[in-house]
């Protein structure tokens, strides 16, 4: 049982290294200049994931564990997950037990838009800064509840509508293609398949159909085998992460439809690094996972240091292709 | 041990058997032909080549399930043991440098443990599998994980060729998994390990008193189901050239869905792996089915469930009706 045992591994870090803080400060009274008015000791960061189990994650999380490595003068890090990304109350315990835990500043990927609104509401009013990061919250119930975080991380529908206009100039007019969306209650699959949309129809291609995959290469190989046969005239399918570009490669291949068929993905994942170069997959994004939670911490840090009101800030999105691999 | 059998009863129950085939197979020409009538396309040979290169993990991983099922036990670890032993072909190939065999041998064996675990652990303290397989349900999982620090691995063409050997049209797993079914079932009707199978799962009490031991069946087919789990995790990792650590999440009801369609009862004693076999066929033509019509994703979801409960609801009128037709 990884995720939980890393959860309680990492709060146990936390505690270790807060002890360690703590000591440190005592034994040295002298804190480098800069340091604000808290002073006694360094701001101390939640970092709340989605699971651990997905890949995407635990890469955020292991780069936002080295980016403290490196500053660990400057901020104590309590990186905590969930088991599977549906368990939204689960995360909504672990805001409550930061709140307890009187951190400085959360930085957040909430498992879902809006039930995570009041408890993160809760923590603002305790004085702590949100940060809000991957998943962004829904800004009606934002809204309503009267409240504001700043969100920080990536515009997926800018970044579906690059790889789809990359794609796009592979393609005629009139050419028929598919999307396998993620799980349609995510705010970012909604997002990508809106991008892979904008592309489409600025490209004059039609799609043919547009479906679920839930982000699994079993789901969507099944979604695509089936899609082949009734669109004999397929000629690219757009997936919403390359888990199912994964799928859609093996549903091409089964119908010995490679090549003939173009596939583009999301999040260049290790695992289809090797199929970018042989041009199985044509093109997939990369939103820098590794970083999208230091963009987090180091905006809240920023906030805690010039205390400034909270303004979304955008972070890159690259276009992945065998070329780019390439230059690399 | 049975007695002769009158000719005459017997050819009765082979009508009989002939007619619970006959339901399941009706409802499978009913959704061919509805799919074929709502599209363009389906009714084709590429579907069913397609179907048949997309069922056989699931066919196995129902088989196995179909005879836990008979023995009164439940295996809801099955979809996790697939991730695990798809973690350990994907992590022995590309990062140990493993030959293929070494590693094919490593996930068998990797299947037949967390089977024997569930077994013996369920057998031993005489506790209800359905808890002990939650408890793998987990293990296997975070194990897989583990392995594979969370990251698909892509191993390439090196193990795809299990997947791609056809013979006369159809590929190697299918012919596999048809292999698989064909003898399982033959088991169950005409073996004596079988005949314990189905006594054990009517009345436990009274195959004890008969001289079978309950436990030795009930482990043994703990670890046929995860043996079977194994080799469905190799076809399905030779059919992606990758392992992901989350594959099979949901397969556990997928598999029980696909048993208790084909008939086979969940309290045991009753049930047969050739129709649980029609049962997965039903469940992959209405996935492909309605992939192919481009139904929207509650459609989907709504149809599937429904589908599922009228199966057993007609399975429960069948079954009345043959129990009548006996007294």
């Amino acid at each position: 049982m990884k995720a939980p045992r890393q959860s309680r591994q990492a709060a146990l870090r936390g505690f270790v290294a807060l002890g360690l803080a703590v000591a440190l400060a005592g034994c040295k009274p002298q804190q480098p200049s800069g340091a604000s008015a808290g002073a006694a000791s360094k701001p101390r960061i939640a970092l709340i994931m989605k699971s651990l189990a997905n890949e995407f994650f635990l890469t955020m999380e292991n780069g936002a564990r080295a980016h403290q490595r490196a500053h660990a003068d400057q901020y104590d890090l309590i990186a905590n997950g969930i088991k599977d990304e549906l368990d939204v109350s689960r995360q909504i315990d672990l805001v409550e037990q930061m709140i307890a835990q009187r951190v400085n500043a959360i930085v957040i990927a909430p498992a879902d838009s809006r039930a995570l609104v009041p408890v993160c509401k809760k923590a603002q009013a305790a004085g702590i800064i949100v940060v809000n990061i991957d998943n962004k919250f829904d800004d009606a119930v934002l809204a309503a509840s009267g409240v504001k975080f700043p969100f920080v991380g990536p515009d997926n529908r800018k970044g579906a509508r690059k790889v789809g206009e990359y794609l796009a100039k592979k393609l005629k007019p009139g050419d028929k293609v598919a999307i396998i969306e993620g799980a349609p209650n995510a705010f970012n699959a909604i997002q990508r398949k809106l991008g892979f949309e904008d592309a489409m129809r600025a490209a004059g291609v039609v799609i043919a159909s547009s479906q679920s995959g839930y982000w699994e290469t079993d789901k969507a190989n099944q979604v695509v085998a089936a899609l082949l046969t009734e669109h004999p005239d397929l000629k690219a399918v757009l997936c919403a992460n390359d888990s199912m570009a994964l799928g859609a490669v093996a549903a091409l291949r089964a119908a010995g439809k490679l090549g003939q068929v173009l596939v583009v993905g999301y999040d260049n994942i290790a695992a289809v690094q090797q199929l970018l170069k042989e041009g199985r997959i044509l093109a997939t994004a990369d939103q820098h996972a590794d970083q999208l939670a230091v963009f987090g911490i180091e905006y809240a840090l920023e906030m805690l240091k010039t205390g400034q009101p909270p303004a979304d800030r955008e972070t890159p999105v690259d276009l992945i292709t065998a070329e780019s691999l390439g230059r690399e | 041990m049975p007695e002769p059998v009158p000719t005459s009863v017997r050819r009765a129950a082979w009508l009989r058997a002939g007619a619970d085939y006959l339901g399941l197979i009706g409802a499978l020409v009913l959704l061919i032909l509805i799919f074929g009538l709502a599209t363009r396309h389906f009714l084709s040979a590429d579907t069913f080549r397609t179907i048949a290169n997309q069922i056989p993990a699931m066919m196995l991983i129902a088989t196995g399930m179909t005879l836990v099922l008979i023995v009164a036990e439940i295996d809801l670890s099955v979809g996790s043991v697939l991730g695990l032993c798809g973690a350990v072909t994907g992590v022995a190939l590309t990062q140990w440098g493993w030959p293929l065999g070494a590693a094919l041998t490593a996930a068998l064996v990797t299947g037949a443990l967390c089977g024997a675990f569930n077994g013996l652990v369920s057998v031993r303290w005489r506790l209800p599998s359905f808890i002990v397989t939650l408890g793998m349900l987990e293990m296997a999982r975070g194990a897989a994980h583990a392995l594979t620090q969370s990251q698909t691995q892509y191993i390439g063409p090196s193990i795809g060729g299990i997947a791609e050997a056809h013979v006369l049209g159809l590929s190697l797993p299918f012919l596999l998994a048809l292999a698989v079914v064909v003898l399982a079932q033959a088991a169950l009707s005409h073996s004596v390990f079988g005949r314990h199978m189905l006594a054990v799962g009517a009345n436990e009490a009274a195959a004890r008193l008969n001289g079978i031991d309950p436990r030795r069946i009930k482990a043994t087919v703990f670890v046929l189901s995860g043996l079977l789990v194994a080799l469905a995790a190799i076809v399905d990792t030779s059919r992606f050239q990758s392992a992901n650590p989350n594959a099979g999440t949901g397969f556990e009801l997928q598999a029980i869905a696909a048993a208790v369609i084909g008939g086979t009862s969940l309290m045991g004693g009753r049930g047969s792996v050739a129709r649980t076999f029609l049962g997965v066929l039903i469940i992959a033509v209405l996935n492909s089915g309605l992939a192919s019509v481009g139904a929207r994703d509650e459609m989907k979801r709504l149809v599937t469930g429904a589908v599922i409960v009228a199966a057993v609801i007609l399975d429960h009128y069948r079954h009345r009706l043959a129990q009548k037709e006996r007294t």
